[in-house]
């Protein structure tokens, strides 16, 4: 054993227990977002529970949340009669029962000694509501137009129903959005107008004709809109819900409807497709406790692609500069260290200097130049996407130049050398041979650039992240791109609902899922460029041989 | 055969102008990387710099007073574009102090009443009252009102005289005149109250007046009380009374008296304190605003401030701080509208500006040859207009930020209402009242706090992992397990701190026990699996591919915590009494947050794995193979080799790792700010939470105003973090470089 110990064997071993610890926990936390994230859309079994606490029976449906175990004594000490149960530890299970506007919560912990009683019975039905989260119960009767008509027809009404409320979406955001969004114009055109000292009478009667001819058109989609609103209303369905009682519930309320306990592992995963596939496209509810997170996923994915824009030219110029033309001095050495500094920079620091620089100072004299009309409403004076990409370039901007560098540096001289001598200028040299050579350390480094953007949240909450974007950076109105909107991003979403949420209980397994995709996206991302960059390594190996 | 040569030549100009295009943009586009970094430096500073400005007084304009009135009070309007001064005659008169036709007299009130004035008094300067009392008992308050309109898109100002309590005023019940007096107001002018002496002037005596409005007559009728305050006898210096109407303060021969009046039947001493040594004379006195401090100034230069705190025998009046000028004649002290600054005057045209509580003396210079007889500082503090024999004499001052200083903000401070000095960070709160305190220590502390625990948690576990990929793993495994590592290093922090704080902190708080036995007994676990494995056959550890010990060893771990979770309950129960929180807090009087260091620590250890991990990897891996088979080939062990071969050699490499990773911990925001309670404490212990510089920023900015000194110390707070992580990667980055320099030549 001393021999042992003097070998230095164990510490060896120890050190061995380190790189365990660290990939356990990297694939521990990889698997764990996965199965939590993933496991929010499998359609879970809803469960019925008869429960006798003290003298007090009651019925409860759900599904089980999670389970832990409570030492028997701690309950005891609460004052929990347990009966005569002996054990250790008491299992506890936290049931999520739905019907917020029926129940204190919708959450609650029932003890394993209080349940007589646990079934997963047919025909228990889950409505996802677009109000008060989900409802379980069974489905009483199908109401159409005040007639009872087959339960089977459920699914067909609710169908229509939400077929019916998205065309009344569309129309809100789509016609009705523009002409509001026509009049703001109007209203600034008109100040505009004002301030040159330029709004003649006849420009007044102009705006006042267009104005009429808006509201006119105003009233008609709003008449339509009326109309889907109360062709929505038409029908009911009643259901029975864990305390014996019959809720009526309106149709247009309900967005999908299905019955877990009698579905088999197939439809069952037909529907985990379903829903994930929703999660993705949909907008959310709920002050973003349910719904989906598209608003997320299109503002993240815009505010990247801006800032892709922005930040590969300048960080392959800036390579360029570094590896073939600076020459080996002092001024070098210190944007080398410039740029080794600006990587290890807190993103929060780009945050308040993107905050004060590009918002205040830049966007403040951009909204004094071109957009007087609107102060003191600020147009680009305040935090927006263009500022988010602007400030998360400058963050990226070492990702990739340290990564077209390195593929530069790969290129053999030979190449280089092999070109002059055939009488190319430097120029046409890059041009023609480093540049298409480097090409895929060039997106190496903007793959990891994007990647590294798409993560960040603590900038972005300065300059110009939001919970709740009412538009996104697209639509229909001209110009068609808006870069001073405000935008929402996945990883602020995570925050949000995970920190800021009136009800985090609900919202945990969404931010599971959300954190799941964002995890998806990134390691993708990462895995890609790793690959391009050791595709790289081989081939330049056999140019140099 | 020409043509084509000047075809040609055009082109190679062509070419080289496209060169030299290219040398040029790229060289400016290689600059400008250089530029954003000295940018991003430059912009903060010019962002903070204001902060630390001197006060700046500069003359404006004067205006002669042509009549022979005595002046007996100053003020300006919000915009500093009209002066007002009460006079003796009884009037309040408007200037301009703007515009092409300014040092001219606008508008002049005449204040009829058939009486002499007999004293005059004013309220705090944000309530904007003044008061004349006279010969008939009656004290007649004033307000002094502008009246804004917009004619022609241009904002007008038309001054207007407001009676808050009727052009009579209020009816004193006395039996001689008053001498001398102070008064408060409701803000619904629905009641005052009067600290006064008579021309007898032999007791103090406080009237509290409630006005109600008669229901038939719609008129309000006064009721008041009168009372004598005791303990105090003969003719009094200075009389002062809160804008809440709570205390009212009494100078006399040295001595302060300080009352509670808040109800007028039941006026008591409060405290009797001398606040002058012998033979000094107190010459001023003011409070402040805020209320709760009150500045004393004597003929020795001396300016202190005074303000309750709490002491042994209940709450006491304490002098908290003292100035020095380098003036003995001092003869009135200004408060501003808003903060804690005053200026002191004197009689030989000298003038001073503290701030109580950043303990500064901004400014200190004469300004004017004649004696200053009365000064008022504007609402926005932007602007003095002081009195002299010549007249009144505007000067626009620049004082943006004096709360804040150097020792203000790294140093203890004692802020009104706390019993001691202290480091406080609190910049917001709902009282109008409040003053912000702005120490970065608590923050500072709180980041060195989160930062020392990740790197206790992380740098054993980077480094060690580290070691044994580059020198003991086979190449093969190593392919795989580098990259796994460092994809931890791209997972968006926010990922991590939602986890730490919905998850592992719920889950440390249930499983405590076990936890820290687990943190205790791994490395023995492993020790223990090592030696079994030793003495296992030979035959069966020749079968197995060498340098897998990492691998065996996952089942090992995973076992282990997974038996140790499972027999938590079981610890808690043995260990803790069942609870493992309720043990701490109640048992050990150690308070308990579920966010706490602990989860931090790991939480963000985890973060910084993968960076340590990383670099010092790189390092260990390129010591030169000789090098380490030479020590083997002398006869050395592995260990021994590691020890002292490969690892000297790395060491500048590791220590460069260890830096970046201490930078990334100090300027990570996320996590701390998901997993701690953000509390701005300062207190090592485990349990406990912290703020930092970081999530302080994140939390505060966006609420901050634009070019307020909250939002200028933000900044600052940003730079600091800016150096701190420039200074470890700068030296990071040198020692990497040297390391390189060195490696190529061997």
């Amino acid at each position: 054993m001393k021999d042992w110990f003097k070998s230095g064997s164990p510490w060896i071993w120890m050190t061995a227990g380190a790189v365990s610890i660290s990939l356990i926990s990297v694939i521990g936390l990889l698997v764990m977002i996965a199965a939590r994230g993933l496991g929010f859309f499998w359609p879970a079994d809803v469960y019925e529970f008869d429960v006798q606490q003290a003298d007090n029976k009651q019925t409860i449906i759900g599904e089980i949340y999670d389970r832990e175990q409570v030492p028997a004594k701690r309950l005891k000490n609460m004052g929990i009669d347990l009966g005569d149960f002996q054990g250790e530890t008491v299992e506890r299970i936290l049931i999520k029962t739905g019907n917020r506007e029926f129940v204190e919560l919708d959450f609650r912990w029932l003890l394993q000694t209080d349940i007589k009683k646990t079934d997963t019975p047919s025909g228990l039905g889950v409505f996802e509501r677009s109000r008060n989260g989900n409802f379980y119960g069974y489905v009483d009767k199908v109401i159409l137009d005040g007639q009872q008509v087959d339960s089977a027809r459920l699914e067909e009404l609710i169908e229509r129903a939400v077929d019916i409320s998205e065309q009344a979406v569309d129309l809100q955001n789509g016609e009705i959005g523009s002409i509001n969004y026509r009049l703001e114009k109007m209203r600034l055109e008109e100040r505009a107008l004002e301030l040159k000292d330029k709004l003649t009478d006849e420009r007044i009667a102009e705006f006042e004709q267009e104005r009429k001819q808006l509201k006119e058109s105003y009233q008609e989609f709003e008449k339509e809109l009326f109309q889907l609103r109360k062709a929505l209303d038409r029908d009911e369905v009643v259901v029975k819900d864990m305390r014996g009682e019959l809720v009526t519930l309106r149709i247009a309320e309900v967005l999908d409807v299905h019955f877990p306990n009698d579905m088999s592992a197939l439809q069952k995963l037909g529907r985990f497709f379903v829903q994930l596939g929703r999660f993705v496209t949909d907008d959310p509810r709920e002050a973003n406790t349910e719904g989906g997170v598209f608003p997320a996923i299109f503002g993240t994915v815009f505010m990247v692609m801006l800032m892709a824009v922005i930040v590969t030219p300048f960080g392959v110029v800036a390579a360029i500069y570094l590896h073939e033309y600076a020459a080996k001095n002092t001024v070098t050495k210190v944007i080398r260290i410039a740029v080794i500094n600006l990587a290890g920079v807190p993103s929060i620091v780009y945050g308040v200097f993107g905050l004060g620089f590009f918002v205040y100072m830049l966007g403040g004299s951009i909204d004094e130049l071109f957009y007087p009309e609107a102060l003191p409403n600020p147009t680009f004076g305040t935090p927006g996407v263009i500022w988010s990409a602007l400030t998360l370039a400058i963050l990226t901007l070492p990702v990739v130049i340290v990564s077209t560098e390195e593929g530069m540096s790969r290129i053999p001289s030979s190449l280089r050398q092999g070109s002059l001598a055939l009488g190319a200028t430097k120029a046409e040299t890059l041009w023609r041979i480093i540049i298409p050579m480097a090409s895929p350390a060039i997106m190496t480094g903007l793959i990891l650039a994007v990647a590294r953007a798409a993560g960040e949240v603590a900038p972005l909450m300065l300059v110009g992240v939001v919970k709740m974007a009412p538009t996104l950076p697209i639509d229909g109105n001209f110009p068609f791109v808006h870069v001073d909107r405000k935008f929402m991003h996945l990883g602020f979403h995570i925050y949000d609902v995970g920190f800021q949420s009136p009800n985090v209980e609900a919202a945990r397994p969404l931010v599971y899922a959300t954190a799941f995709l964002l995890v998806t996206v990134i390691v993708a991302l990462n895995i890609t460029a790793i690959g391009i960059r050791n595709h790289l390594r081989e081939k330049y190996k056999s140019l140099e041989h | 055969m020409y043509q084509s040569n000047t075809l040609q030549n055009k082109q190679h100009a062509m070419r080289k102008f496209k060169d030299r295009f290219a040398k040029y943009g790229v060289a400016t586009g290689g600059i400008m990387v250089l530029v954003a970094l000295l940018m991003i430096f430059f912009y903060l500073l010019y962002v903070v710099q204001p902060i630390f400005e001197d006060v700046s007084i500069e003359p404006n304009l004067t205006i002669a007073l042509e009549d022979k009135h005595k002046t007996l009070a100053l003020g300006t309007d919000d915009h500093v574009e009209t002066a007002y001064r009460f006079t003796n005659q009884p009037s309040l008169e408007y200037y301009q102090l703007h515009g092409a036709d300014k040092t001219q007299l606008i508008t002049q009130f005449d204040i009829n009443n058939s009486s002499e004035i007999t004293a005059f008094a004013k309220a705090m300067p944000h309530v904007k009252q003044y008061a004349y009392a006279f010969a008939d008992n009656s004290v007649v308050i004033i307000k002094p009102g502008f009246k804004i309109g917009f004619a022609n898109n241009r904002r007008t100002i038309e001054p207007r005289i407001e009676y808050p309590f009727g052009r009579d005023g209020l009816t004193i019940a006395t039996d001689a005149p008053i001498n001398k007096f102070a008064f408060a107001t409701t803000s619904e002018n629905d009641g005052a109250g009067v600290v006064y002496q008579t021309q007898n002037k032999s007791a103090v005596f406080y009237s509290r007046l409630l006005g109600e409005v008669n229901f038939m007559t719609d008129e309000i009728e006064w009721s008041q009380s009168n009372v004598e305050l005791p303990n105090v006898t003969g003719e009094v210096d200075q009389l002062h009374l809160t804008a809440d109407l709570s205390r009212a303060f009494v100078l006399q021969n040295g001595y302060m008296y300080v009352f509670d009046v808040r109800n007028a039947n039941k006026v008591k001493l409060v405290s009797q304190s001398r606040v002058v040594e012998h033979g000094v004379k107190v010459t001023a006195s003011t409070l402040l605003a805020g209320a709760s401090s009150i500045v004393i100034a004597d003929n020795k230069g001396n300016v202190a401030q005074w303000f309750e705190v709490n002491a042994e025998q209940g709450r006491e009046f304490t002098k908290i701080r003292s100035f020095k000028s380098d003036n003995t004649n001092i003869n009135g002290l200004y408060p501003e509208f808003f903060r804690r600054s005053f200026v002191a005057t004197s009689s030989s045209g000298h003038l001073d500006v503290f701030y109580t509580t950043s303990e500064a003396h901004l400014y200190a210079d004469k300004l004017l040859d004649q004696a200053v007889l009365d000064l008022a500082i504007s609402p926005r503090a932007n602007a003095y207009i002081t009195l002299t024999s010549q007249g009144m004499h505007l000067f626009d001052v620049e004082n943006e930020h004096p709360e804040v200083t150097w020792s203000a903000l790294w140093q203890e401070t004692w802020y009104e209402g706390y019993g001691e000095p202290d480091y406080i960070w609190q910049s917001t709160s709902a009282s109008d009242d409040f003053e912000s305190k702005f120490s970065l220590v608590p923050i500072t502390f709180g980041t060195i706090k989160a930062a020392f625990y990740a790197m206790l948690f992380s740098v054993p576990i980077a480094l060690a992992a580290a070691i044994y990929t580059a020198y003991f793993m086979p190449a093969k495994i190593r392919t795989v397990v580098k990259p796994t590592v460092e994809i931890m290093e791209a997972l968006p922090t926010v990922i991590l701190g939602f986890l730490a704080g919905l998850w592992l902190a719920p889950l440390i708080e249930e499983h405590l026990a076990a936890i820290a036995i687990l943190i205790l007994f791994l490395p023995v676990a492993i020790i223990l699996f090592a030696f079994a494995w030793h003495n296992l056959p030979r035959k069966l550890l020749n079968s197995l591919p060498t340098g897998m010990d990492s691998l065996l060893l996952i089942p090992v771990i995973l076992l282990m915590t997974y038996l140790l979770l499972e027999a938590s309950p079981w610890f808690n129960d043995v260990f803790f009494d069942g609870d493992v929180r309720l043990f701490i807090t109640d048992d050990l009087g150690i308070s308990f947050d579920q966010r706490n260091s602990l989860v931090v620590g790991i939480a963000m250890g985890f973060a910084v794995i993968p960076t340590i991990f990383s670099i010092a990897e790189d390092a260990v891996f390129s010591v030169p193979k000789h090098l380490s088979n030479g020590s083997l080939a002398l006869g050395a062990s592995q260990w021994q080799t590691l020890v002292r071969v490969v690892l000297l050699t790395a060491s500048p490499g590791i220590f460069s790792a260890v830096m970046m990773g201490l930078g990334r911990a100090v300027g990570e925001t996320m996590i701390v700010l998901m997993a701690t309670g953000n509390t701005p404490i300062m207190d090592w212990s485990v349990f406990q939470g912290m703020r930092t510089l970081s999530a302080n920023i994140a939390v505060e900015m966006p609420e901050s105003e634009v070019g307020s000194t909250h939002y200028r110390i933000l900044f600052l707070a940003a730079f600091v973090l800016f150096i701190f992580t420039f200074v470890f990667n700068t030296i990071a980055e040198f020692v990497r470089q040297r390391l390189r320099d060195k490696y190529s030549s061997l």
